[in-house]
């Protein structure tokens, strides 16, 4: 439903012309992108919940690329931790200290770094695959279509998570063990939009100009199709880095993550293991859950507002 | 096609296709076409379950180190209890004869047996699943009926505050870890909090030594905490599903027509706007039931209730490679089942599917 529908949205002429031609010149083709994205940006301010969530993700971006300034690397060091065990928070600790003494506030501020990698390269890992396979699914007909949808199919039956966890049981524990476990296992919904999308655009008449013209199968996929899907793709990548914050804490959580490196989900894994659950030390454990649902809440509520400018008969809530 | 389809669904509730009637008419060709899809449907989720099956023996082969040393546990053994535990595994065979010997007891309902428990991994998921599905059973039909009914109204009041709220709230909840909201109601609830006292029982299932009457409140007591923890992040998605699908339908004629006959509007809404509306929340309601099974690996894991998914997370840490190989096929197999499910029931609600 949403795949059809969103392809009256992008088919409208600004975005279509990238260097359609030796005509065109390059200027008045960045002209367009300029007003397209202007006209993007004016929609998508009366979306009052997108707003809300673009300037949390920016309040958590500026915090976490500033870490190194304000809490440094040495916040994890579990050797000269400045406080007690498992303090309640105070006007020092701000969030309290863990089993070791270290600053609670230091650790999640830290936490972020990773939690926000993770979720944004997996989800631009998945997508890329998804986009990929959506896109040469729907160019190249007949047996590799077949095939490809076919693994596609499995890959969307596979109970996501639990081929995730497989993945990171099976590979060494690494960053980049998590994210490909991640990206590997989440691009298939993204796979069939594309699809669909792609085998829309390709359907009208233009493409056929274009193939009259000369146009091989590389031009057709990237200067056509591709400027076209880019709309969903950068939608879908929205809300995937959101379930992929979500799947990188709850791996973290299950001992998966690289165990050197702090992250939301690591941390809410020391709390368990530390026993602040028994002991009632709420402290260690609310505020990395709130950043992880605080970041992917703000993540959902954008990647919803760019789907409605983009398709306005989905009739999401202002 | 176009004349038949407004009796198809009456023609297909009436059960099995009765001996081939005499004169092929439009009925016929609808049920043979309906035959056709149920066939494909079923062969596909064959094709489905036969791949999950290789796959299931393949992926956890590439666990680094031997198996045989999991088993042991790090304790001296010598070298003759190494090859006989081998033996006992199957583990010294060639991996193809192993992978044809799995197979070949998948097929029977043997699927090994577990290196931790010495017991068949089949006795193990039977005894786990009970319990999984009695704590997924519970939530799913909970936070189905809440969806569902919320969503709806939410949709009824597209834009207002009453569906703002709605919204704002399932969209908070589903972006929650569902560990860390059962680590929370642990907390709160069960550990007991400043004034709160505890609750309700921090884990498990059972306190043991009850009969009759009080077993079952006991269990009952047990099971608050997880199935809440599962409603409150699993049912935004059903809500945001059903409120977008009635908004949907809502401009469409035939509500205006229903409205001019004078209907009242909770009328307009129960008999023609919702039953239209539920077709996509239907296949969302199948997907889920298969995906609850596998998602309660974290719930379980908090809440220590003795189901699949703490059995899972049990076995992934030793790793307990039969074991882990049995549960991934049960989960895999539950969303393919509700899957083609789903695909069966759907050409019944909907006759423009499936021809």
């Amino acid at each position: 439903m949403t795949t059809d529908t969103t392809a009256a949205g992008p088919a409208e002429p600004p975005e279509t012309p990238v260097r359609g031609g030796t005509k065109s010149p390059r200027a008045l083709a960045w002209e367009r992108r300029r007003h397209s994205a202007a006209r993007f940006w004016r929609q998508y301010r009366t979306h009052r919940a997108g707003v809300v969530g673009l300037a949390a993700l920016v309040l958590f971006a500026l915090l976490a690329l500033t870490a190194p300034l304000t809490v440094g690397a040495d916040v994890q060091s579990v050797t000269d931790a400045p406080g007690g065990p498992m303090e309640e928070p105070s006007g020092e600790f701000w969030l309290g200290t863990d089993q070791f003494g270290r600053d609670l506030f230091g650790l999640v501020l830290w936490g972020s770094r990773v939690s926000l990698l993770v979720g944004l390269l997996a989800a631009v890992l998945s997508v890329l695959i998804g986009a990929l396979v959506g896109i040469t699914a729907g160019h190249f007909r007949g047996w590799y279509a077949t095939v490809v949808m076919r693994v596609t199919d499995w890959f969307l039956v596979m109970p996501t998570l639990v081929l995730a966890i497989a993945l990171a049981t099976v590979m060494s524990r690494s960053l980049l063990t998590i994210i490909v476990a991640i990206g590997v296992t989440s691009w298939p919904t993204t796979a069939r939009l594309v699809r669909a999308q792609t085998l829309a655009v390709e359907s009208r008449p233009y493409i056929e100009r274009a193939r009259a013209l000369g146009g091989g199968h590389g031009h057709v996929m990237t200067r056509h199709v591709l400027p076209n899907v880019m709309p969903l793709v950068l939608a879908q990548t929205t809300l995937m880095i959101s379930s992929s914050i979500l799947s990188e804490a709850t791996l973290a959580f299950l001992g998966l993550g690289d165990p050197t490196l702090v992250s939301w989900g690591g941390l809410l894994q020391d709390a368990r293991e530390a026993g602040a659950v028994s002991s009632g030390n709420w402290w260690y454990l609310v505020p990395p859950g709130i950043a992880i649902a605080v970041v992917a809440l703000a993540f959902t509520l954008c990647g919803r507002a760019v789907e409605s400018v983009l398709n306005p008969r989905l009739g999401v809530a202002r | 096609m176009t004349a038949d389809a407004t009796s198809a669904p009456v023609d297909r509730a009436e059960g099995p296709a009765p001996a081939a009637p005499p004169i092929r008419g439009p009925k016929a060709r609808t049920r043979t076409a309906y035959l056709r899809y149920v066939a494909g449907k079923l062969g596909g989720a064959a094709v489905s379950l036969l791949a999950v099956l290789v796959t299931s023996f393949f992926l956890f082969r590439l666990i680094p180190g031997d198996p045989v040393k999991f088993m042991t546990g790090g304790r001296q053994v010598s070298a003759e209890q190494l090859a006989s535990y081998r033996r006992e595994f199957g583990l010294d065979l060639p991996l193809w004869r192993q992978f044809t010997d799995y197979c070949g007891k998948a097929l029977t309902g043997d699927l090994g047996t577990s290196y931790q428990f010495r017991t068949p991994v089949i006795d193990r998921i039977t005894e786990a699943l009970p319990n999984t599905l009695l704590l997924t059973g519970t939530a799913f039909v909970l936070y189905t009926a809440l969806g569902v009914l919320l969503g709806t109204r939410s949709a009824w009041r597209n834009g207002r505050l009453g569906d703002r709220l709605n919204t704002g709230l399932a969209l908070t909840l589903y972006s929650i870890p569902s560990f860390w909201l059962g680590l929370l109601l642990i907390i709160v609830l069960a550990v007991g909090m400043g004034p709160i006292p505890g609750l309700f029982p921090t884990g498990g299932m059972e306190s043991g030594g009850q009969e009759g009457l009080a077993h079952v409140l006991d269990v009952a007591h047990h099971l608050v905490l997880p199935v809440l923890t599962l409603v409150a992040v699993e049912y935004g998605q059903t809500l945001l599903v059903t409120r977008s699908a009635l908004l949907d339908e809502m401009g469409s004629d035939y509500l205006t027509t229903a409205r001019a006959k004078g209907l009242r509007d909770d009328l307009v809404r129960r008999r023609h706007a919702v039953p239209n509306a539920m077709l996509p929340t239907v296949t969302l309601i199948f997907v889920n039931l298969g995906r609850t099974v596998a998602g309660v690996i974290l719930v379980e894991t908090v809440f220590s209730w003795p189901g699949l998914g703490g059995l899972f997370y049990q076995a992934l840490s030793v790793p307990d490679l039969p074991l882990v190989q049995g549960l991934f096929f049960v989960f895999a197999a539950a969303v393919i089942v509700m899957n083609t499910l789903a695909d069966l029931i759907y050409p019944l609600l909907d006759p423009r599917v499936g021809r």
